[in-house]
């Protein structure tokens, strides 16, 4: 109230701001909130969600390709490329041994139950649509969702499975025509059906909406009298029919164990094999007979990576 | 003249809400990105007082509602921006008094306005995000956005000084 003085001498409109536009606007708001929180799956403004990431999803694709060159200059001061390029290989090769050895276990397992319902061969035989992550939800946002530049037009619908190659990194919520919006599994809001590496048994992780380094999972065991060991493999259990998350997908790590005395059951902290701070080529699990409209290449189990 | 201003303002808060979801996620600490759609609401409530920004701060903040990945529920943003436009608008006489008020006013709009949405998605459970949580977040995305307000906001600034060329008279 400092500046009255200097007010009074503006226009009428300038001395007295009117309440009436900040009410108007705040109970468009109030409006839109409550459409959207009643409405649930088939709310009002779905419609206008799914023409937003019509118009903001080529955007950012655009935008991605302009930026991506730039994620590479601090490289280039650094090292130089022939180390670069050994460190890539290298670390392919680290993360093609840990998948192999991540799996192993779980592989070995269903070999001696003799589990008929869930085929082995189906845990490596996915068929992926390679994408890129070309946009990420704030933390502001308290929500843990990407943008990735594959839509219904490659044939990605919501759903789906997204994996990269160090593990699960979530399904597909919506998709529009030239991108999809991906829920990471460390959202608040995520839950995946897991299963243990060593024992078998299963539980539900939850995320705790973190992205960066302090990303973990919440795995709430269904058998109460199991302790999860340490370092044990946290896999996917997998979903009626593969929707929303296909089986024996490598998640974490068990980092520690704890029981509440209010909770019958142990929880432990899993640790995600993905970084999601530095998420880029995903893969999106797809029916391998189809072909999708755009043309785009699979990635199949017989390592025929045909890509674009 | 009013086509091509409607024009700058779309132009201008597509660029900032996909540069915020696009290029800074690079550049983001532990998650965390400057908002931009807030700097430029604060920037449109400093030339052009409170229901201009107020108004603008609802489109802004439907856009960062709207634009994938967001999967909040729409009108959290709006809603906070609203108040940011609103109450920015309210001392910008003070604030254009000197770099520093401006900085001052830029966090405590951001701080405002990150508020306003972890307070509503306490409210309505969207995610049900830990108080603890919430603290750890806000104070990062203060400093992010007054870390970038001296690129930012004269840029805005002058871009909606330039708009309305007739409000020049009155400083």
């Amino acid at each position: 109230m400092a500046s009255r003085s200097r007010r009074s001498s503006q226009s009428g409109q300038d001395a007295r701001p009117s309440k009436a536009v900040l009410v108007l606007l705040l109970l468009a708001s109030f409006t839109v909130i409550t459409l959207d929180v009643r409405g649930g799956d088939d709310s009002p403004v779905e419609p206008l969600r799914s023409a937003a990431g019509e118009v903001f999803g080529p955007v950012e694709v655009l935008t991605a390709s302009v930026v991506r060159p730039f994620r590479a200059v601090p490289d280039f001061l650094t090292t130089t490329s022939s180390l670069r390029s050994d460190v890539e290989r290298l670390e392919a090769e680290n993360s093609a041994l840990r998948g192999e050895l991540t799996t192993t276990v779980v592989d070995r397992n269903r070999a001696d139950e003799l589990d008929g319902l869930l085929e082995t061969s189906r845990s490596t035989g996915y068929a992926l649509l390679p994408a890129r992550v070309i946009g990420m939800g704030p933390a502001q946002s308290f929500s843990s969702t990407v943008t990735i530049d594959a839509g219904t037009s490659a044939g990605v619908r919501p759903d789906m499975t997204v994996v990269n190659n160090d593990g699960l990194v979530g399904r597909v919520l919506r998709a529009d025509r030239r991108s999809a919006t991906v829920l990471l599994i460390v959202d608040a809001e995520s839950v995946v059906g897991g299963r243990l590496g060593a024992s078998m048994e299963v539980g539900f992780l939850r995320g705790r909406g973190r992205v960066g380094d302090r990303g973990r999972l919440d795995l709430d065991l269904v058998d109460n009298a199991v302790t999860p060991a340490q370092d044990d493999i946290v896999v996917t259990w997998g979903s009626r029919n593969d929707v929303p998350y296909v089986s024996g997908v490598p998640i974490g790590r068990v980092q520690s164990v704890y029981s509440s005395p209010r909770e019958l059951s142990k929880q432990a902290v899993i640790e995600p094999l993905v970084d999601f701070s530095s998420l880029d080529l995903v893969g999106i699990v797809v029916d391998g007979d189809r072909v999708s409209d755009e043309g785009r290449g699979l990635i199949t189990a017989q390592g025929e990576g045909t890509g674009p | 003249m009013i086509v091509l201003r409607v024009l700058v303002v779309t132009v201008v808060i597509t660029l900032a809400v996909t540069l915020q979801v696009a290029l800074f996620p690079y550049l983001a600490y532990d998650g965390v990105v400057p908002n931009l759609a807030l700097l430029v609401v604060v920037a449109a409530a400093l030339i052009r007082g409170p229901e201009f920004a107020a108004g603008l701060g609802f489109l802004a903040g439907l856009a960062v509602d709207l634009a994938p990945p967001a999967d909040q529920v729409a009108g959290r943003w709006a809603l906070a921006l609203v108040v940011v436009g609103y109450l920015a608008g309210r001392v910008r006489h003070d604030a254009r008094t000197s770099a520093v008020a401006a900085i001052v006013t830029v966090a405590a709009s951001s701080f405002v306005g990150t508020s306003i949405f972890a307070l509503s998605g306490l409210l309505l459970r969207d995610p049900a995000v830990p108080v603890a949580e919430a603290l750890s977040v806000i104070p990062v995305a203060v400093s992010y956005d007054v870390l970038l307000t001296p690129f930012v906001l004269p840029l805005m600034m002058r871009l909606f000084q330039r708009l309305e060329p007739r409000r020049q008279v009155v400083y």
